[in-house]
């Protein structure tokens, strides 16, 4: 049973997605116990895969015996060791939370959406724990088109948003499947490894160079890299509450994630630094992005659009740390795929709080929270204060290891943007701090007396519990950073 | 040039046929007409795949003389030479490229009908007044 570990994280939500329209049937609340329970079990095995990496090193799992390169292997090393787990146990806090949300947002739908939630699930598990570049491209779709689904059933004008994500996402997947099939010709092979051992003698060859160059455009698409992240936004913020919370947070790291895999392990990390200078535009890519989500951030007013536009700024974050290219800030980029992912889960929580009781999602719609729900705002805090970057919380840390990283290699136009985005971040959410605690804000235009109701009026349970643990977790990660870095990532940073 | 141009004309094919695709994916304001250049995209991405296989004067990859279990042994015999056989790789590569997009052409035509329902037009031009 251990050592069918591997396959079981992707098998158990892929089947259990399928059986969920049947199990639907039988009662109202089967489908959401099912899904909480798939999700369970997958985050278990994930555990149980990182433990073994942990104690034995990478672990190789080769799907139904076929030996690599011909077979489809699972490798597992410490980065996707991590992402697995991180990918699950958010899946798994997202189905906790979704509950009331789904039943209110999309009361005769529940059950077909947690069938293609478990799809999506599945996609993002598979992209990470591939060691095939051309299964990855599989995954890679199954996750998009989950994601499309996803986003469509959304509020008005998500069919439209949804529609724009459906043909650059296409273009995305080609670009990646064109880069694959470019790799093919020149080396017959589509295994990660083998393919890390058969490329740098043809390093020279341009149909390497156009190959790598078409899968990174690909991923640069999926992942919403500044100038290609117009379908995001409209899309995260138009899609139902419990799909925003599960693809903002994974469906960029895990093509970051992508990215990273292409990088370093497929090629070797010379290449990107050395022979095809892409780290050098990747570092300047990431500095726009960063002040491009920034500024674009401080023009919102719509609360799930705002943190659209602050996706788009990590999303520069984690690139510019890789075009950095030295240890620590590749360090900083890994810690920062995990923080990430909870930081945005958090915030996406939070934003489905406010969706749930408000029925929209405006900045202006935070009136008197504090007052009405001190739980949820003092989780939100919590988050917030990690996505600026104040010690004890996680973000400190992974941003110290990015500017830690840039000063060394001397790229100070990064260090000036990320300072220059956690200024802008304070801005960002004071002022919602300052809109939660109007409690008086009476005579408005028309002269009405709003009497703010002084009642309590958290939010319920099930998603009250999952955002006050995100905000925990955000404080643990901050804390036993230094157990993370030295047990995990420490050694998913590739040798440079 | 010519030369150049004939001896590699498979490349030319699906670079145009996708050049095709991109442009209407571009320039189209029908939303159907937009999904049908994401299909000629993604069909020459196959035509490139498939053609990658060809080698000139190759047969499909069937060993007939093993037919059976007496010839087993024969078979085994006989020098398989590779360079008679085309590679049968990238049309099972493709047939799972087939799969995925299909099911992406359906879920986009039927985000295209919620579309529909909710502006009662495909034209995009009309939609983004629509919302204006």
């Amino acid at each position: 049973m251990i050592e069918q570990a591997p396959a079981l994280i992707v098998i158990i939500p892929l089947l259990c997605a399928v059986l969920s329209p049947l199990v639907g049937r039988i009662g109202k609340n089967v489908g959401y116990v099912w899904v909480v329970l798939t999700l369970a079990s997958s985050t278990i095995f994930a555990f149980i895969t990182l433990k073994q990496v942990i104690t034995h090193g990478v672990v190789h799992y080769r799907m139904g015996g076929w030996l690599p390169p011909w077979g489809i292997e699972y490798v597992i090393d410490h980065l996707n060791a991590m992402m697995l787990v991180l990918v699950s146990g958010a899946a798994l806090l997202v189905a906790l939370y979704s509950k009331r949300s789904v039943e209110q947002e999309l009361p005769d739908k529940t059950v077909y959406f947690y069938t293609v939630f478990l799809l999506q699930v599945t996609g993002f598990l598979g992209i990470v724990i591939t060691g095939d570049v051309f299964n990855l491209y599989v995954f890679l779709e199954v996750a998009s088109l989950a994601g499309y689904a996803l986003i469509a059933i959304g509020e008005k004008g998500a069919p439209l948003a949804s529609f724009r994500y459906v043909v650059l996402g296409t273009v995305g997947a080609c670009f990646y499947l064109l880069g694959v099939g470019y790799l093919y010709i020149v080396t017959g092979s589509l295994n990660m490894a083998d393919l890390s051992n058969l490329l740098p003698a043809l390093y020279g060859s341009k149909v390497v160079l156009v190959a790598f160059a078409f899968l990174l455009v690909g991923l640069a698409l999926k992942m919403a890299l500044f100038p290609l992240h117009v379908w995001l936004p409209d899309a995260y913020t138009k899609a139902p509450s419990t799909a925003s919370a599960l693809l903002a947070p994974l469906m960029t790291k895990v093509a970051i994630y992508v990215m990273l895999r292409i990088m370093f392990t497929v090629f070797k990390p010379y290449f990107s630094i050395e022979i095809l200078p892409v780290t050098d535009i990747m570092l300047w890519v990431g500095i726009i992005a960063i002040f491009a989500g920034a500024i674009m951030a401080l023009a919102q007013v719509d609360f799930k659009r705002m943190l659209c536009y602050i996706i788009v700024a990590e999303v520069g974050y984690m690139v510019g740390g890789v075009g950095v290219a030295n240890a620590i800030a590749i360090k900083g980029t890994i810690l920062h795929i995990l923080n990430d992912v909870v930081m945005t889960l958090g915030l996406f929580a939070v934003a489905g709080i406010l969706t749930y009781t408000m029925r929209q999602h405006d900045l202006s719609d935070f009136k008197a929270f504090f007052k009405k729900m001190p739980i949820t705002m003092a989780a939100f805090v919590i988050v917030a204060l990690a996505i600026i970057g104040v010690p004890p919380t996680c973000g400190f840390f992974s941003k110290w290891y990015l500017i830690q990283g840039a000063v060394m290699a001397g790229a100070w136009s990064y260090v000036v943007a990320l300072l220059f985005s956690s200024l802008v971040n304070v801005i960002l959410f004071f002022r919602i701090f300052e809109i939660g605690y109007e409690f008086h804000a009476s005579h408005d235009a028309h002269g009405f007396d709003h009497e703010v109701s002084q009642v309590i009026q958290e939010a319920p349970l099930s998603m009250l519990i999952p955002t006050v643990i995100i905000a925990v977790l955000i404080i643990m990660i901050g804390l036993y950073n230094q157990p993370i870095i030295a047990g995990i990532i420490q050694h998913a940073v590739p040798k440079l | 040039m010519l030369e150049f141009i004939i001896s590699k004309y498979n490349f030319w094919i699906y670079i145009i046929l996708m050049m095709i695709g991109f442009y209407a994916m571009i320039a189209k304001t029908n939303l159907v007409k937009k999904i049908i250049g994401m299909n000629i995209f993604q069909t020459a991405i196959i035509l490139f795949f498939v053609s990658t296989a060809y080698k000139s004067d190759a047969t499909l990859p069937i060993l007939l003389n093993s037919q059976g279990h007496g010839a087993g042994h024969h078979a085994a015999e006989q020098v398989i030479e590779v360079s008679q056989y085309i590679n049968p790789l990238p049309h099972v590569l493709m047939l799972t490229a087939i799969v995925v997009m299909v099911a992406t052409l359906g879920v986009a035509l039927a985000i295209v009908i919620r579309v529909y329902r909710d502006y009662g037009t495909l034209n995009e031009d009309e939609i983004i007044k629509a919302i204006k």
